[in-house]
């Protein structure tokens, strides 16, 4: 296996689907000439040309809703997002054009659109650019929602998102892009809606997604060397489509539960997991379900104080702790 | 960059004069002697913070985005010389020009970036999000184009109100393409609200050069499609800004007229700090830039052959500027950070202001 960067597995992907489609195209801020703010796309527009690869301007809910319109007729385009946080300029064009057209029209149309791009905390860029929307996103039938924490699922997952026939949001991290994992060297298409056991326990399960895996996978390290205790990883990997099966196999081994997410409380995706586990495994639990989320208010820009208003590997340690107390 | 100047509002011959000239226009020929001084000494302060601000960056003691206004102080400086009491200002995340130009202290400024409690948001903002509503400065907006209403808003409360001022909302070549903008464009028209809207155009949004981004004719023209007054000028010449500036407030303070004003300019850093700024433009055009259209030395030129400034004055208010930053830096440093306990506050005034509370039920949720 290759080891690739979560943002060069993202790339691979991109540069393998728009070699097998010729309908693929990416389109965005500053993609083409810039190679991405990120740099995600670096190289694409030398290998694919400025009619595959293409800088927009700053006009998001313009050239989203641009997508939405050209994927109805075919075009497979994936657009990126500079940020997730800009989704809210282009709202009304995913929420309510790409989400609705297909019910609306009685299943006549379908809009086969990927909208990528980081979304995320952390990085100290304040609390207009540090959105987190996948509950948000969600929310919305229609819709499928995308977010991986390593680079072998971000390749995986990005490669069948595109080949979705459904609008799919793919959301990334800027912290992770950097991040190093194996990735196949074969081609491999993961399914959405297929969570993956990130390490296996036996007296607590973390239902996570995202950079938040990472976190709990160093909390589980430590739990079991200094505490005993032994904890199961479930990455979801997809929030819409959700395995919860997966999540119920687990809670059937070890009767105890934290869900750790990178999300405002109120109304996220932990809500909806608590709920449907609660409904489905009620005599299961040994205990109530645990969370930890983002503190509760805007982001602080304030570098050290980000840190701990995020879930973070010792706010994992510790959520884990009370809730197998 | 190199297009003339043009107003919907300007006969010949008052149109604005080539660069330079434009001293002569009463804004600034009935300006005292200190107020020049002052014009002057405004933007080598803010170039002077800036560059100790990118140093305490590239030390790591600011995180995020770190914008850099360097090469357009003429612009910020110019426009909110004008300011009078109810005159009122919104822009974009690159704000540090502005709020040293409506007269915010360099101390919490420069906390902010450390993100020190200290800081002019507490440490919650950051470089982007600078707000000072005592000096009528709403910010520091961090979402392309999303300042727009909200100055336009002010524009309306102004009027609501009936003050006699206006607002300005600076925004970037590339923030003219947002949706929001021209919804607000209308609304001005349509209502005759007070608001000019300032567009900045430094070339670039980002690494797009303005003719990879609009179409049409000029950025400013685009307000002829909404019946508004439009004009363009150069932004390096601090008196040629306010020259034309001055006839757009007045404009609006007195008659309610709307308009957009596009003034020419040019940013010698990268897009922000992080930006490694060598795909899209030349070392060669930069340097020419500020060889030949250095806001600074320009208004420096000009204020010594009229005998307002002297070299020892230029190096007394240069070093000033320079002790004012460090200052400003140590203050930073020596300021603590929030607390976890501070997340939580500002978030709502009733959460803040527990006696006064009206409302039942839980506010905030783990
Ligand atoms: C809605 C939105 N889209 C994209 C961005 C990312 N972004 C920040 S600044 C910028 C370029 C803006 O350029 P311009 O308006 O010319 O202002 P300048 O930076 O030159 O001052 C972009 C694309 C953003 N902050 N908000
Ligand atoms: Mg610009």
């Amino acid at each position: 296996m290759a080891v690739l960067t979560y943002r060069e597995a993202i790339r691979a992907a991109l540069s393998e689907e728009l070699t097998r489609d010729e309908n693929v195209v990416l389109l965005g801020e500053e993609v083409a000439q810039f190679h991405g703010a990120y740099k995600v796309s670096d190289g694409l527009l030398e290998k694919f040309g400025p009619k595959r690869i293409v800088d927009t301007p700053i006009s998001e809910a313009g050239f989203i809703g641009m997508g939405v319109g050209a994927s109805m007729l075919g075009i497979r385009p994936v657009m990126e997002l500079m940020f997730w946080s800009f989704y809210s300029v282009a709202f009304d064009q995913i929420l309510n054009n790409a989400a609705n057209v297909r019910y609306m029209s009685g299943g006549l149309i379908n809009c086969p659109i990927v909208i990528r791009g980081p979304a995320n905390g952390g990085t100290n860029v304040g609390a207009t650019h540090s959105h987190t929307p996948e509950n948000v996103l969600a929310n919305h039938p229609g819709i499928k929602v995308v977010v991986p924490a390593t680079a072998r699922d971000a390749k995986g997952l990005l490669k069948s998102a595109i080949r979705d026939n459904d609008p799919v949001m793919f959301l990334e991290n800027t912290i992770l892009y950097g991040e190093k994992g194996e990735v196949p060297d074969t081609e491999e298409l993961i399914p959405l809606g297929l969570a993956d056991v990130k390490r296996e326990g036996t007296d607590l399960t973390i239902v996570t997604y995202g950079r938040s895996v990472l976190h709990s996978l160093v909390a589980a390290d430590i739990l079991e060397k200094e505490h005993d205790v032994s904890v199961e990883v479930v990455d979801l990997r997809t929030i819409r489509p959700l395995d919860i099966d997966t999540v119920l196999a687990s809670v059937k081994k070890t009767h105890r539960v934290l869900i750790v997410e990178e999300q405002k409380p109120f109304a996220s995706v932990g809500s909806q997991l608590a709920f449907m586990i609660q409904k489905e495994a009620f005599d299961e639990l040994d205990g109530p379900i645990h969370r930890l989320a983002t503190i509760d208010a805007p982001a602080i820009y304030s570098p050290p104080v980000e840190v701990e208003q995020l879930p973070n590997p010792q706010r994992v340690l510790k959520a884990a702790l009370a809730a197998v107390a | 960059m190199s297009k003339k100047a043009a107003s919907t509002i300007e006969t010949k011959d008052d149109a604005v004069p080539a660069c330079g000239a434009s001293a002569q226009a009463p804004v600034n020929a009935n300006l005292p002697k200190e107020a020049k001084v002052e014009l002057y000494r405004k933007m080598v302060r803010i170039r002077r913070f800036e560059e100790r601000s990118l140093r305490a960056y590239q030390a790591k003691k600011i995180g995020g985005f770190l914008h850099l206004y360097i090469g357009q102080e003429a612009v910020a400086v110019g426009c909110c010389s004008l300011m009078g009491a109810n005159d009122h200002v919104i822009t974009a995340y690159r704000d540090h020009g502005h709020a040293m130009a409506v007269g915010m202290d360099t101390k919490p400024l420069m906390a902010e970036l450390y993100g020190k409690v200290t800081g002019c948001s507490k440490g919650k903002g950051g470089s982007m999000h600078y707000f000072a509503p005592s000096l009528n400065y709403w910010g520091g907006h961090g979402i392309v184009g999303g300042q727009i209403p909200l100055g336009t808003g002010l524009a309306y409360a102004l009027k609501y109100k009936g003050l006699k001022g206006a607002a300005m909302a600076f925004m970037g070549d590339g923030a003219v393409n947002q949706g929001a903008v021209h919804e607000a464009y209308n609304l001005a028209a349509l209502w005759n609200l007070p608001v000019i809207f300032v567009v900045e155009n430094n070339g670039y949004s980002m690494g797009t050069s303005q003719d990879r981004s609009s179409a049409g004719p000029g950025l400013a023209q685009r307000a002829e499609a909404y019946g508004m007054n439009w004009g363009t000028c150069f932004g390096h010449d601090v008196y040629e800004v306010r020259a034309t500036m001055d006839k757009f407030l007045t404009l609006a303070r007195e008659q309610c007229k709307p308009a957009v004003v596009e003034i020419d300019t040019y940013r010698y850093r990268g897009h922000s700090v992080a930006d490694p700024d060598n795909t899209y433009r030349t070392k060669e055009q930069i340097e020419e830039y500020r060889r030949t259209k250095d806001p600074i030395q320009v208004f420096q030129n000009i204020l010594m052959k009229d005998g307002v400034l002297t070299d020892a004055l230029v190096e007394q208010i240069d070093t000033e500027a320079k002790a004012e930053a460090d200052l400003a830096a140590d203050f930073a440093e020596a300021s603590p950070y929030p607390t976890p306990d501070d997340i939580q506050r500002d978030v709502y005034w009733e959460s803040d202001n527990p006696d006064q509370r009206a409302s039942k039920g839980r506010l905030f949720f783990e």
